[in-house]
């Protein structure tokens, strides 16, 4: 069968206890992304920028599954895809600031983040493509080595999208989309602008699938562990759908959703979920968290602006 | 004397040599395999060679493109295939907002080694979707280089140089020249070949050692044969003398090595098969007269094809495309005015 619904550990169910490194990676990701939202809201941040509040078990996740030699791919709602990766909240919020110690000197921005093999771009379904040759130069010159890529729901309205996993299939190679199926594209409603579903979509390029509804960060791990190490060792692609709840706004202050769809997406947050169950390891690592944040806040904002040496480089010289 | 080379022979053992050379090079397009070789056949005998580094695609431009992508951002040398240029368009976003913009816009050089063969032109009577000159579109992306295959120069060593500079290319191929014979100083009667520029950046064809020339003629590889039929017209006709330069390169436009001779010629003519409008031909103009309009002796001249859509019937297409006469027309118009 190419397609499952993974549903141990459902929303329901009370989470396991984690480790507290996987659940002060989690708060990190939540206060970094909060405190976004106070600097936008202080006017201290330019441009726009988007949170995944509320999706951060997501890449925590995937994070113990996949090593250096992976490539990451992603997208506009990034933050928390590069802090599973490299826990380096100043130089992303230097990033974000335009600041000295930016991961990109400033210039990439929120959306627009490459470091070592992890790269993010703003446009949907872009990466898709891009992730295959990857996928296809790993599977040749490093077996073992994976590509993943993160989409929404809504980045499958590319063409991109279906042109990517039928080469997928066809050329046999490892490459991991992680789907975070948040139900909303900006402000449209996935029934709006989905016919079908996720699965069926995989199923017609016989690429396998697997849908997770746990929001449990050990259980999701050990559920999909075994399809991620296929995707390795048979470079077999894999779709793997995370039903998922963005408790943000899409990126500031513009979220459309009625007060009673809100009030349902936050009581399904694992924020509240484990500090209810754990509230002496979580009070402990949320105040640390939220402290580190602060410092790193203050730090960030105090340094000088970034530089970017050698602007356009190669079209100045004939 | 044995004749020269065709065109699409040249090209195709440019990337035999490439391939020879290079295990890190690729080939990726759709119908590539042998015995078919691609739409022109310009990857004849590729695929048989090197099965593992020639892809052939679904059609799906805006996807192979972005498997290039892949391929170069881990380092390998790529050379995707369009079978026709027009579709280059369903590749724009991997072209324009991937592989140009992520050579800077991470914050330090990310070296992408990529071109993109786009076979253009009309006189073939393939109709309005498959005779296109898309050149113009593709102008003015930083980090995107344009280039174009021409008479005079060897397709090898514009290859070498479009994978050094390690930033995306486009190739633009005129399907008209596939057929024809390269340019060789020797073989014609009236006209001499040579080459400005350090590296040979500007192919010529001039009818004799003239230090002034009545016209500089500027064209595309593809329209260099209707230009320089109309400068042989002229020279055997009035002895209008016309220097015919060929760039291979299209952008960013590199004035230095012609500035000189553009300042001693009387008129200056920009020739490209592009439809009307938004126009390399301006882009070219542009820069000339930055450079160069306290020492002009005229108004730089345009010449490209209607503003319409490229129509099938052949007597239709003739009233469209760009023609030899057009380009006589033209220099004799400057000389009267």
């Amino acid at each position: 069968m190419l397609t499952s619904e993974l549903r141990p550990g459902g929303r329901e169910t009370a989470p396991t206890r984690l480790d507290d490194d996987d659940l002060e990676l989690l708060l990190l990701i939540r206060h970094f992304e909060r405190n976004l939202l106070d600097l936008f809201s202080a006017g201290k941040l330019n441009g726009t920028t988007h949170t995944c509040i509320g999706q951060e078990y997501v890449p925590v996740a995937l994070a113990r599954l996949l090593d250096d030699r992976d490539y990451v791919f992603s997208n506009h709602r990034g933050h928390g895809h590069y802090l599973s990766r490299f826990r380096d909240p100043a130089g992303l919020l230097a990033e974000i600031m335009g600041r000295d110690g930016a991961v990109c000197h400033g210039v990439g921005g929120s959306q627009h983040i490459f470091r070592e093999r992890f790269l993010s771009t703003g446009v949907q379904g872009e990466s898709l493509p891009v992730a295959v040759g990857v996928a296809l130069h790993l599977k040749r010159h490093e077996p073992g080595a994976l590509a993943a890529v993160f989409v929404g729901d809504g980045t499958w309205g590319e063409g991109s999208v279906y042109e990517a996993l039928n080469m997928a299939r066809l050329w046999q190679v490892p490459l991991l989309v992680v789907v975070e199926h948040n139900e909303i594209a900006q402000s449209t409603p996935t029934t709006l602008q989905m016919a079908g579903t996720i699965a069926a979509r995989a199923a017609a390029f016989g690429v396998e699938h697997r849908r997770v509804e746990s929001a449990d960060v050990n259980a999701i791990r050990g559920l999909v562990a075994p399809a991620v190490e296929r995707v390795r060792q048979a470079n077999r692609p894999l779709v793997l759908e995370f039903a998922t709840t963005r408790i943000g706004p899409h990126s500031k202050g513009d979220d459309t959703r009625t007060e009673e769809e809100l009030r349902s997406v936050r009581a399904r947050d694992w924020y509240l979920a484990y500090q209810k169950v754990f509230p002496d390891q979580f009070a402990r690592l949320d105040t640390r968290q939220r402290e580190a944040i602060e410092r790193i806040t203050r730090d960030v904002d105090a340094r000088t602006p970034s530089r970017w040496e050698g602007s356009c480089p190669g079209q100045s010289e004939s | 004397m044995p004749r020269s080379e065709r065109i699409v022979e040249n090209l195709n053992a440019a990337l035999h040599r490439l391939f020879a050379e290079d295990e890190l090079v690729y080939l990726i397009g759709e119908d590539l395999l042998d015995p078919y070789g691609g739409a022109f056949k310009v990857a004849k005998g590729l695929s048989s060679k090197y099965p593992d580094r020639v892809l052939t695609t679904p059609l799906s431009e805006s996807g192979f493109v972005g498997v290039a992508n892949g391929l170069a951002l881990c380092g390998n040398k790529v050379v995707t295939e369009i079978m026709f240029g027009d579709f280059a368009l369903l590749s724009f976003d991997q072209l324009c907002n991937f592989a140009a913009k992520s050579v800077t816009m991470y914050g330090s050089r990310l070296p992408l080694r990529l071109v993109v063969r786009c076979p253009v032109g009309g006189h073939r009577g393939y109709g309005p979707t498959h005779s296109q000159s898309v050149q113009k579109h593709f102008i003015g992306v930083p980090n995107l280089w344009l280039y174009e295959m021409t008479p005079l120069h060897d397709n090898g060593a514009v290859f070498a140089e479009m994978l050094a500079r390690e930033e995306p290319c486009v190739f633009f191929e005129d399907k008209t020249l596939y057929g024809q014979r390269r340019w060789v100083d020797g073989d014609d009667d009236v006209f001499r070949f040579d080459f400005l520029g350090e590296r040979g950046q500007y192919g010529r064809a001039t009818p004799e050692d003239v230090d002034r020339p009545d016209c500089v003629v500027i064209a595309t590889g593809g329209t260099a044969p209707l230009a320089l039929e109309a400068a042989r017209r002229l020279f055997l006709e009035s002895e209008i003398a016309c220097h015919v330069l060929v760039p291979y390169r299209l952008y960013p436009f590199d004035i230095d090595p012609i500035s000189s001779l553009l300042e001693r010629a009387d008129h200056i003519v920009v020739v490209e098969e592009s439809v009307a409008g938004g126009t390399w031909g301006a882009e070219v103009a542009q820069h000339i007269y930055g450079r160069l309009w306290d020492r002009l002796n005229d108004r730089i001249r345009l010449v490209h094809s209607a503003p319409s859509i490229i129509p099938t019937a052949p007597h239709l297409e003739r009233q469209v495309l760009v023609q030899s006469e057009s380009v006589y027309a033209t220099v004799r118009e400057a000389i009267r005015d």
